[in-house]
């Protein structure tokens, strides 16, 4: 720091204003979309119950938003054959 | 017909139920006839802050369930005769306010008061969205600090999404108040400005109260700042914003910094 900047020191308040206006601008874009989280859940549920009877715990969907890349991560546990005659029963 | 106001804020700790306290007894010093709600159902707080938390018998839920009535449950200010608490329950189910239930409760307090205000609990959850459910204006409550401000924006949004009149295509008239505001800091460049604050949110001001040990000694002795000390610069920035509430066109003036040198070379904080 110099006997300069001590003078001209700024405040941190320009920054945090900043930095709110950029991400408000991107919260404001997503806010009024369906939460695509929950309906991909809710969606696969559907589609994997038709066949199996499957836990709402069995699968798990999350989503990773990045600035050059954004991921999509999909778990779904399967039942074993055994598991499920036995809850069948 | 009695007018909604709910005072939210998204984050905890910014000063709703301060700011629930000191503008509902302000509205009642001016004479009107004024219901606070609390919606904070689980960590009552409201009836501490307005010193009468060895009055409270019924509450909200008690209300809902019908297991009081509504009169028997209000509890009526020691200081101003039109002046009414409706006080959260301790209960920790979550699903103890109904929808149903709470629009009961509000329609009937409207039909008596000219002010019924809802003190929201931090958060999004249900009981945010709740107490925002039935209003007509909305007091945001807005601490010139980044997260607050982020979560004051969010609200905002439920505000225009989640109320009964924005699903009738009408709008809740919401109003920004900044809380604990440090005219100092704010002109040195350490704390977002009126105008930040203001340009990032876009809703309208409703004041400004500056920080101020005041409100402090008020919740401590249990007694609005603007009953307890009515020429407080935070009490009457608080004053100022109810008369704006009402529809009075008032200007607001930025606070200023009213320490002398000496408690500034001292370092000791506004009075």
């Amino acid at each position: 720091m110099t006997l300069l900047d001590i003078f001209k020191r700024r405040g941190s308040a320009p920054v945090a204003r900043e930095r709110l206006q950029v991400l408000l601008a991107y919260e404001r874009n997503n806010r009024n979309q369906p939460d695509l989280v929950a309906m991909l859940h809710g969606e696969i549920m559907a589609v994997i119950s038709r066949h199996v009877q499957i836990d709402h715990d069995d699968v798990h969907v999350a989503m990773d938003r990045g600035e050059t890349m954004s991921t999509l991560e999909i778990d779904i546990q399967f039942p074993t054959a055994g598991a499920r005659a036995a809850a069948a029963f | 017909m009695g007018k909604v106001v709910v005072v939210t804020s998204g984050k905890g700790g910014v000063g709703k139920t301060t700011s629930t306290a000191a503008l509902g007894s302000a509205l009642a010093q001016a004479g009107k006839r004024v219901a606070l709600v609390d919606f904070d159902v689980g960590l009552r707080n409201l009836d501490l802050v307005m010193g009468a938390e060895r009055r409270v018998v019924f509450d909200l839920v008690n209300v809902i369930q019908g297991m009081a009535k509504l009169s028997q449950a209000l509890i009526r200010d020691k200081r101003l005769p039109n002046l009414y608490l409706l006080p959260a329950s301790q209960t920790r189910d979550k699903d103890a306010l109904t929808e149903d239930g709470v629009s009961r409760v509000i329609g009937a307090l409207k039909e008596k008061f000219d002010y019924v205000f809802c003190d929201s609990p931090a958060g999004i959850e249900r009981g945010a969205q709740l107490a925002m459910r039935f209003a007509d204006d909305a007091v945001v409550v807005t601490n010139p600090e980044v997260s607050s401000v982020r979560d004051s924006d969010r609200i905002i949004g439920l505000l225009d999404a989640r109320t009964l009149k924005a699903e009738h295509g009408e709008r809740v008239n919401k109003h920004v108040l900044v809380t604990r505001f440090d005219p100092a800091r704010a002109a040195r460049g350490e704390m977002l400005s009126i105008d930040d604050v203001l340009e990032i949110l876009s809703t309208p001001l409703l004041g400004i109260v500056p920080e101020s040990q005041g409100v402090l000694r008020a919740s401590n002795l249990g007694s609005p700042v603007t009953i307890s000390e009515p020429s407080n610069p935070a009490a009457r920035a608080y004053s100022e914003a109810a008369r704006r509430l009402e529809g009075e066109d008032l200007p607001v003036a930025l606070p200023v910094d009213r320490r002398g040198l000496f408690d500034r070379l001292l370092g000791r904080r506004a009075a």
